[in-house]
């Protein structure tokens, strides 16, 4: 921005002229960049969001025959949808809830504290992540199975406890390594204690990254499907689940549709706004960045 | 009464020594500058003090109460960072209120104090501004407000002003020890610039590879450097490596009157060497004249290629291949294991009609 700022004639110097002639060139390959991403990102998430609304859109036209709410209302006013609906919400709050207090603490002491075994225990938490996925949902589920856990909510909610654990440990082991020492240590040098360090100086300097943990967590748990289908069926029937088991049944695009937009929207703007409150950086430095 | 009293402090870290056998007392009031090259300790032997580090060896005591097994947050002291550690998620106010608010003040006295203090520092009205908002020198100021407003007995300053340019720095730190004077508390100032150090200690400490080299008053640590480390490192001084034999010290071609025999170092400051006619065996030659505008320092050569700098009266011009005749004022000779030997030559010669003591 000071590049646009006015130049007074004492500043006018050849290099300073240089610099801003240097700036003016088109950036082919950016917007080659931008475009491309739009093209893939972008073009699918809009042709689904029109079919939500087309009720007639054949083969060759470019645009649907006819729009309408037709499928929204049809949709809209089934019971099975609004009851998935507020059970995903339930189960996903519960396990986002329960990660969270495991571990967040877990997480500090990894980051904080020098214990024996420390890297091996560390490992262990990440190598849940590298067995073949589906592998260990089949084998909870046998062992489920004999603690009658199969088709409970608590048994939807442990399998997809295992499942968060990656990024709810990893996430916040960087966000509490990211808290500089001399932070906490200035804050011990004015009176705090140790325990009130950590409320006042380090939780709040971590609070952005935890909280893009949290968001990525939420997100994904709600949109599982392997593990919550095989541990969850036939009583548990969460959002996804309708939404295939809709496609399957019904060979009509629009019912997926709806149900895309009317679950896209909110976490999308759940993101926006997540993004507005911590900054972008906060997900970079979740990451290590 | 703010006494800090250390008794053969030691700290190692695994097999790095980072201080060995201190023993140092800094008096009510004192202002001492820890000097000393990277790595020598200067930090260690602060972070000691401030309780971020329990020593390996030894105890402190201040005001005669032993304070080696407390918590920073149960020391009367306080520390300003290097990299200034505000907390980046509360104001200015709320950075400078966080001890008082920690001590159960009142609210209108926490805040007056902090008004009084920004007040101090400089910043009166900057309160509502994040730190983010801030430039470096600001944020160093709310990071020695932050301190100071805790009414610490002893102040502790990590090279607070190490991030900053040479202007900026140069007031800052005269603030601070006007401050410092004003209040009247006991501060450490780590630096590892001497002028810094020379500026404005009441006494000087210097560290080297975690020992003490010497403490004393600034003008006494010039003039008076204990061992060949300290003569080297505080000021410019010219360190050439000689032999002594017959009462004399020779080196790089120069001779110097000196008792004692065997391997020594000359150490000579560039202004006690003055610039006189050509005459045998105290001959350099010039390689290079910088005209710093108050003085002249000339980089010279002697017989044997050894670099010597000299440094003399603004009105000499001297050309470069150019031979001139030195004349050494005084000079300090260094053994191993004896104290330093210092002389001093009383004859002052002219040099193209310039006296340099007019
Ligand atoms: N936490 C630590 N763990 C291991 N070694 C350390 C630690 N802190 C300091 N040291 C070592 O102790 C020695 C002294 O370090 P210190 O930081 O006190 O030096 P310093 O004089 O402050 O240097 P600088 O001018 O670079 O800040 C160094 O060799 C350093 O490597
Ligand atoms: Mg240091």
């Amino acid at each position: 921005m000071t590049d646009l700022a006015p130049i007074s004639p004492f500043d006018a110097s050849p290099s300073a002229v240089a610099r801003i002639a240097r700036r003016a060139p088109v950036d082919w390959t950016g917007i080659a960049f931008l475009t491309g991403l739009a093209v893939v990102i972008l073009l699918p998430l809009v042709v689904t969001a029109v079919w939500a609304f087309a009720e007639v859109w054949r083969f060759p036209a470019i645009v649907p025959q006819r729009m309408g709410l037709g499928y929204w209302q049809e949709t809209l006013s089934r019971h099975d949808v609004w009851q998935a609906l507020w059970l995903s919400l339930s189960i996903t709050t519960t396990v986002t809830v329960i990660s969270a207090a495991i571990c967040f603490p877990a997480a500090y002491a990894f980051a904080r504290l020098d214990f024996p075994g420390r890297n091996m225990l560390f490992l262990a938490f990440l190598s849940v992540q590298a067995f073949p996925k589906f592998g260990l949902i089949i084998a909870t589920a046998t062992i489920f199975l004999t603690l009658h856990l199969i088709g409970t909510f608590w048994g939807v909610v442990l399998i997809q406890l295992v499942g968060t654990l990656l990024y709810m440990i990893w996430i916040p082991v960087s966000a509490f390594q990211g808290v500089d020492r001399r932070l906490e240590e200035a804050a011990r040098d004015v009176g705090a204690s140790p325990m009130r360090v950590f409320w006042s100086i380090t939780l709040p300097q971590a609070l952005p990254t935890l909280f893009a943990a949290i968001l990525i967590t939420f997100v994904n748990t709600f949109y599982e499907t392997d593990a919550a289908w095989l541990i969850g069926l036939p009583n548990v029937r969460t959002m996804p689940m309708v939404m295939i088991s809709f496609i399957n049944n019904a060979l009509e695009v629009q019912y997926g549709a709806v149900l895309f937009v009317f679950l896209w929207v909110p976490s999308f703007l759940l993101m926006l706004a997540a993004r507005r409150v911590m900054g972008a950086d906060a997900f970079a430095k979740g990451f290590g960045g | 009464m703010a006494q800090v009293r250390l008794t053969g402090i030691a700290k190692a870290f695994g097999k790095v020594t980072a201080l060995d056998a201190m023993d140092l007392v800094i008096d009510d009031g004192e202002l001492v500058c820890l000097l000393g090259p990277s790595g020598s300790g200067k930090s260690t032997l602060l972070r000691v003090i401030g309780g971020f580090e329990t020593p390996s060896e030894g105890t402190i005591a201040i005001d005669g109460v032993d304070v080696t097994h407390l918590p920073p947050e149960r020391r009367p002291t306080a520390m300003v960072f290097q990299s200034h550690a505000l907390w980046s998620h509360m104001t200015v106010h709320g950075n400078i209120a966080f001890g008082l608010k920690l001590r159960r003040l009142p609210r209108t006295e926490i805040r007056e104090r902090v008004e009084k203090v920004l007040d101090l520092v400089g910043l009166a009205g900057y309160g509502a501004r994040l730190p983010s908002q801030l430039s470096g020198g600001q944020q160093q100021r709310v990071a020695l407000a932050r301190s100071l407003v805790i009414e610490p007995k002893i102040l502790l300053l990590d090279e607070p002003f190490a991030s900053l340019d040479q202007h900026l720095r140069e007031r800052l730190r005269d603030e601070v020890r006007d401050i410092q004077q004003r209040l009247g508390i006991t501060a450490v100032f780590v630096t590892h610039g001497q002028d810094e150090a020379l500026a404005i200690s009441d006494r000087i400490v210097v560290l080297a590879d975690g020992r003490m080299q010497q403490v004393g008053r600034p003008g006494e640590i010039y003039a008076e450097p204990k061992t060949a480390f300290v003569a080297g490192f505080i000021g410019a001084m010219n360190m050439l490596d000689g032999t002594l034999a017959e009462g004399e010290v020779v080196a790089g071609g120069l001779r110097l009157a000196a008792e004692g025999a065997g391997p020594a170092r000359l150490a000579i400051r560039p202004e006690d060497i003055a610039l006189t006619e050509p005459e045998d065996g105290r001959t350099v030659t010039v390689r290079r004249m910088i005209d710093f505008g108050s003085h002249v320092v000339i980089d010279s050569a002697l017989a044997d290629g050894t670099h010597l700098r000299i440094q003399t009266d603004k009105t000499i011009r001297v050309e470069a291949g150019e031979r001139v005749g030195i004349h050494v004022e005084q000079w300090t000779v260094f053994r191993d294991g004896e104290a330093p030997s210092r002389y001093r030559s009383d004859t002052v010669r002219p040099f193209r009609e310039v006296r340099r003591y007019a």
